[in-house]
């Protein structure tokens, strides 16, 4: 399948179940709900060194939060429910509780109920109090600038991480200029993140090492500095490869910002540098979801 | 299918146990067996043909008219469907309500909505004294739900409250809140002496200054972020307390009672 001079693979990206949840962190600017929702989502790039993966998902208005201030929603995902469990409350209590003016909520209502403020409610020393409003428990935490409050518990669902795409260029500022087309369009679907620094992935990895400690290692067979040296993927005009990751709460959503990806890409042509695209698989044998790139085309 | 109405006939001269009429007993009843249904009146049981024309079959919905203060026990343990009260109503009304809703068109006796469970309990007129209360000697008033109050309430309102909502349109007597162990009783009007007696924790919001005992301490002018969200609860109302102008998030809070356990508070509007 070419389109616009972009050539896309005959291949899929290959994800994996995950857990997830979605928060609301307001304040009494949109600024303010930025800056802890920023640091909450800090250092969540991938569940293999940070624990989880977490961004922002959108900018919220005040007539969407529920206590009708600037807001921003976040979506972490992690490998189970302990674990999501733990970097939520790890990652509230350091990074929303401490932040002037903050208030969390939870922003899935179904789903099985996990703690959100049930624990850090403790911070009170025994001052916390609870409000019950419309079957849902608050916490009132007394903090130097007032009271933090925050909403009891948070919905878990089942989810999906690790959908992708690559984008082979011919040039290293061609890889990133379309990179950050798409990651702009990619971000306007609603229940998906792209976890990794502006979105965009340059280290890819394949499963395995040579040196038995590590899992994982360096995708050599799209590192276009080592072409001539190892079994390549890449033809001789890719100078730069690059990867979107995608995690999303079902499949569709991942098809949907997956499919917007690969139009922004091609939207910008070969003309514009962009040569190829491809996604990141482990053969089939490791993740239950396959994203077939010209299905989701079709 | 019309709501299953009772229309009283004759105002008995002792009080009369309405709790077998409720909407879960009612349930799946003929006409006939309703009808044979007996009522404690005094020392007598008076057959419910006897004290009421029947009408109507919708058991989920049901209707007293002509109702006054000697009817006690009405929606006692309601657990679906709704109940109108056409009149007054005597004592107990909604006493241990788990769900549903029950509407009173005047007055109220003593001990409505009395540890009440959950469910939404309108009372157009006034309330007698300890509204969602305990019964005397029990621990533990109301557990939730939320009562409305278009009028008065009196004495010792939310006596020994565990959880849930009494907001009220007009004045509350004295003791307000007292030995309170949670929940949120609202006051548009005037409270009375002794607000908050023994409350252990819980909020008493109130529109107008109180006078308030030594052992309330002034905590201070806030800006507290859970009032929006609680206001925003009483929107699907139909009370004042549903109108947006009368919300309000800067308060200044007393903490007390401190001869207590001291973590119940005073919000008053500011």
């Amino acid at each position: 399948m070419i389109i616009n001079g972009v050539t896309i693979d005959e291949t899929f990206a290959e994800a994996f179940p995950m857990k997830a949840t979605r928060v609301i962190i307001t304040a009494q600017t949109a600024q303010w709900a930025y800056n802890s929702a920023k640091s909450m989502t800090g250092f969540a790039t991938s569940v293999i060194g940070c624990g989880c993966e977490a961004d922002i998902e959108r900018i919220l208005d005040p007539s969407e939060t529920p206590d009708g201030r600037p807001g921003v929603s976040a979506l972490i995902f992690a490998m189970g429910g302990k674990s999501l469990m733990k970097q939520l409350e790890t990652r509230a209590g350091q990074s929303v509780l401490t932040s002037p003016t903050s208030a969390l909520f939870s922003g899935i209502d179904g789903g099985k109920r996990i703690p959100l403020g049930k624990n850090l409610r403790y911070f009170g020393d025994g001052f916390q109090t609870s409000k019950l409003i419309d079957d849902k428990r608050y916490w009132r935490i007394p903090v130097m600038d007032g009271e933090f409050l925050v909403e009891e518990t948070t919905g878990q669902v089942n989810a999906i991480g690790g959908g992708n795409l690559l984008v082979l260029a011919k040039s290293e500022v061609d890889a990133l200029n379309a990179c950050e087309k798409a990651v702009e369009e990619m971000r306007k679907i609603p229940n998906v993140i792209l976890p990794f620094p502006g979105g965009v992935v340059r280290s890819g990895s394949k499963v395995g090492s040579k040196y038995k400690a590590l899992g994982a290692s360096t995708n050599d067979a799209f590192c276009p500095t080592l072409k001539g040296i190892t079994k390549t993927e890449l033809s001789p005009e890719i100078e730069s490869v690059m990867e979107i990751v995608i995690d999303g709460l079902t499949e569709e959503d991942i098809k949907k910002a997956m499919r917007v990806g690969i139009e922004t890409f091609c939207s910008i042509g070969a003309y514009n540098g962009v040569k190829r695209i491809s996604a990141g698989n482990y053969g089939g044998k490791l993740g239950p979801h396959h994203f077939h790139l010209r299905e989701i085309m079709e | 299918m019309s709501a299953l109405t009772f229309k009283l006939k004759i105002k008995t001269d002792q009080r009369v146990d309405m709790s077998p009429l409720v909407c879960q007993l009612l349930k799946d009843k003929e006409f006939n067996d309703i009808a044979a249904i007996t009522l404690q009146s005094g020392k007598a049981r008076l057959r419910v043909d006897e004290l009421f024309h029947i009408s109507g079959s919708d058991t989920d919905n049901i209707v007293i008219e002509n109702s006054f203060e000697k009817l006690d026990f009405i929606g006692k343990g309601l657990e679906e469907g709704s109940i109108t009260v056409k009149g007054n109503a005597g004592a107990y009304l909604g006493l241990e309500m788990k769900s549903g809703t029950l509407d009173v068109e005047g007055n109220v006796g003593i001990f409505a909505a009395c540890e009440m469970k959950k469910g939404l309990l309108t009372i157009n007129g006034d309330a007698g004294d300890f509204l969602g209360g305990a019964l005397i000697g029990n621990k533990q008033g109301m557990k939730g739900g939320t009562v409305v109050v278009k009028g008065n309430a009196g004495e010792r309102v939310g006596d020994h409250m565990r959880r849930g909502m009494i907001l009220i349109e007009g004045n509350a007597g004295d003791y307000c809140g007292s030995r309170m162990t949670a929940g949120t009783i609202a006051v548009m009007g005037t409270t009375g002496r002794y607000l908050g007696y023994a409350m252990r924790r819980g909020t008493l919001l109130l529109w107008n200054q109180p006078t308030l005992s030594a052992t309330f301490n002034d905590c201070g002018s806030h800006t507290l972020a859970f009032l929006p969200l609680l206001f925003n609860s009483f929107k699907k109302l139909n009370s004042k307390f549903a109108d947006a102008t009368q919300a309000f998030n800067r308060v200044q809070r007393y903490g007390g009672d401190v001869a207590e356990m001291g973590r119940g508070e005073v919000l008053v509007k500011i």
